[in-house]
């Protein structure tokens, strides 16, 4: 990463890559005296994809609620869009333009796609609820608005079929693209994958790898992701954090992490299995 | 003999009549059942509390005036004001939105997370507590709510069933408000948490906590928000049950009542509450109608429960409540 500078950076494929756009600084989480999370620091920049790979345990999972405010961190400091982010709650932080998606699907089971995707929007719906109540006038023109963004991301990946199903009656790898497209109705400024290929044949990963990259490009939109699947993390991500026991112990580039000989020690080698 | 039928007709329209009143209880159950998956066992009090202090700032009285005046040594006990019904209103639904706030800042806000059985607990203390500070502020008596509502046979429907049918049917002008005011608020309800941006939102908490505050809903606002309307709702209830049979503390077991009615109507549907409540409605009014005289009378106090019995039996999850689905 020698070519790297504070302006960013362009990559292989010839994307270029833009500032900072959230950095984590000495970042350490304790769970009562057990350290998930020892000292880390990284950086994501605007318009890329980075990852964070590691072992069952190594702390992405931590290290992704950390930046989505689910856990408040003991020390370090977390630093969106130029400024020192004070202590949030979850709903906070996704006002601030952070959407994320669960490993285990967090979706609204009960209500349809539509309605789904559109949850997504509420961060974008400003009026209030006397508006709502009355209805006429700007509370519909507002639905009539948010209305027309979530249709295009529901073209977008390809689920318009489903529109009006309810989430409960979907299979899984579906349930894993509606959830991405109630992240993507944010029109987020950073979007958090957990583990967004978990539990997918090939065919349901290549999709979903296929809308990742979609997103990024036609969107802009930085992404970070957590991933078990190798293969998926180096023919995805531009940058990649590698984790083990709450440590980082990588950083670079897929080839770089690939012979770096920590990380083959630790996770992509022979060592483990 | 259509004589006798007539009358089975206006045992069945009055039942219905009451079933919208036990309806109207059960649909602030629901509500927050739904929102937050607590079981509000102070719903009730809610009602009460809400109807006593309809009373209380509707005559001008001053709230704790008892407490201030042994305290003090002072003798005040109404500002000497009255305020027109309408305003009442507005402002009880204010002491109402208070309440959900403090509610959730001082006791839910502490138990998230918990089993539903320690939530549960924590509303029968609230129910309790309502019940003292209700008594408290405005005095344990009975009293009359008189917000203007028609009272009375509605001798308009009688005269007219007269001409037509030669019986002339008695129904309560009350009853008839009261239905038609539940039958707006369910309406209002179901399209405000359909349609509504807070209603979605609303939907969303319900279903999962986690993936809401992952679209940037705050919880907290979302269960005052739902306290609220359940305090309105309890506060329109106290209203209906008030004018019709005092405000005093037996209007808080009408609540009692609202059990049975969520438990053929299914915990967390809205239209379930209404329906089940007009089943108890009628059944009971009918049971006694028919077999009451057999089974020596008051059978309206034992016939809800017994009949929600036996839907626990064979359809736990009620009418229109959530498929119970066990997997393995």
């Amino acid at each position: 990463m020698n070519q790297m500078s504070t302006e960013g950076y362009t990559t292989a494929d010839g994307r270029q890559i833009g500032g900072v756009l959230m950095e984590m600084k000495n970042i350490t989480l304790r769970f009562g005296g057990v350290k998930a999370i020892t000292d880390i620091s990284f950086d994501i920049r605007e318009g890329e994809i980075r990852a964070i790979i590691g072992p069952n345990g190594a702390g992405k999972s931590s290290m992704l609620n950390v930046i989505s405010g689910f856990y408040v961190p003991q020390e370090g400091e977390v630093w969106f869009r130029g400024a020192k982010r004070p202590p949030m709650k979850p709903y906070q932080v996704a006002q601030q333009g952070i959407a994320r998606t669960f490993q285990n699907i967090a979706l609204f089971e009960g209500m349809s796609v539509l309605d789904n995707v559109m949850t997504g929007r509420l961060t974008h719906m400003k009026t209030g609820m006397v508006a709502q109540a009355i209805w006429k006038g700007a509370a519909e023109r507002e639905e009539v608005e948010n209305r027309e963004v979530v249709e295009k991301i529901i073209d977008f990946l390809e689920i318009q079929a489903i529109r009006k199903t309810p989430v409960a009656r979907l299979p899984y790898g579906l349930k894993k693209r509606v959830e991405l497209a109630r992240a993507l109705a944010a029109e987020p400024k950073l979007l958090l994958l957990d583990e967004p290929m978990a539990g997918m044949n090939v065919e349901e990963k290549e999709d979903m790898s296929r809308f990742i990259l979609d997103v990024n490009d036609e969107f802009g939109t930085t992404i970070a992701l957590i991933e078990h699947d190798m293969g998926v993390v180096m023919d995805l991500s531009d940058r990649v954090v590698v984790m083990d026991y709450g440590k980082k112990i990588g950083d670079g580039t897929p080839d770089e992490v690939r012979n770096n000989q920590a990380v083959i020690d630790a996770y992509l080698g022979v060592a483990h299995d | 003999m259509p004589e006798q039928l007539f009358f089975a007709l206006e045992v069945i329209l009055n039942g219905l009549m009451a079933g919208v009143l036990y309806a109207l209880v059960a649909l602030g159950f629901v509500l927050i059942y739904k929102a937050s998956g607590i079981f509000n066992y102070s719903q009730g009090v809610m009602a009460l509390f809400a109807a006593a202090t309809l009373v209380g700032i509707m005559d001008g009285q001053v709230p704790f005036s008892h407490l201030i005046n042994a305290i003090f040594g002072t003798n005040v006990h109404h500002f000497g004001w009255h305020i027109p019904a309408l305003l009442g209103i507005l402002l009880t639904m204010g002491v109402m939105v208070f309440l959900a706030w403090a509610v959730n800042r001082f006791v839910f806000k502490h138990l998230v997370n918990q089993e539903p059985i320690i939530l549960f607990m924590a509303t029968i203390g609230l129910a309790y507590f309502l019940e003292g500070l209700s008594d408290l502020m405005w005095g344990g008596q009975l009293k009359t709510l008189d917000v203007g509502l028609p009272q009375g046979m509605n001798a308009t429907l009688d005269e007219v069933t007269f001409n037509l049918f030669g019986y002339g049917f008695f129904i309560d002008n009350l009853d008839i408000v009261a239905s038609i005011v539940a039958l707006i608020l369910v309406v209002t309800l179901t399209l405000y948490s359909q349609y509504s941006k807070q209603g979605r939102a609303l939907r969303a908490v319900a279903d999962d906590h986690q993936a809401a505050l992952s679209v940037g809903i705050s919880l907290n606002f979302i269960w005052i928000l739902v306290w609220s309307i359940a305090g309105f709702v309890a506060l329109v209830a106290g209203i209906m049950w008030g004018a019709k049979s005092g405000v005093q503390f037996s209007l808080s077991l009408m609540a009692l009542k609202a059990l049975p009615v969520l438990m053929l109507g299914g915990f967390t549907s809205i239209p379930g509450a209404i329906v089940g409540g007009l089943i108890i409605g009628v059944g009971e009014k009918l049971f006694e109608f028919t077999l009451g005289g057999m089974m020596g009378g008051a059978t309206e106090n034992w016939f809800a429960y017994v009949l929600a019995l036996i839907f626990l039996v064979f359809r736990p999850q009620g009418l229109f409540g959530e498929k119970i689905i066990e997997r393995v």
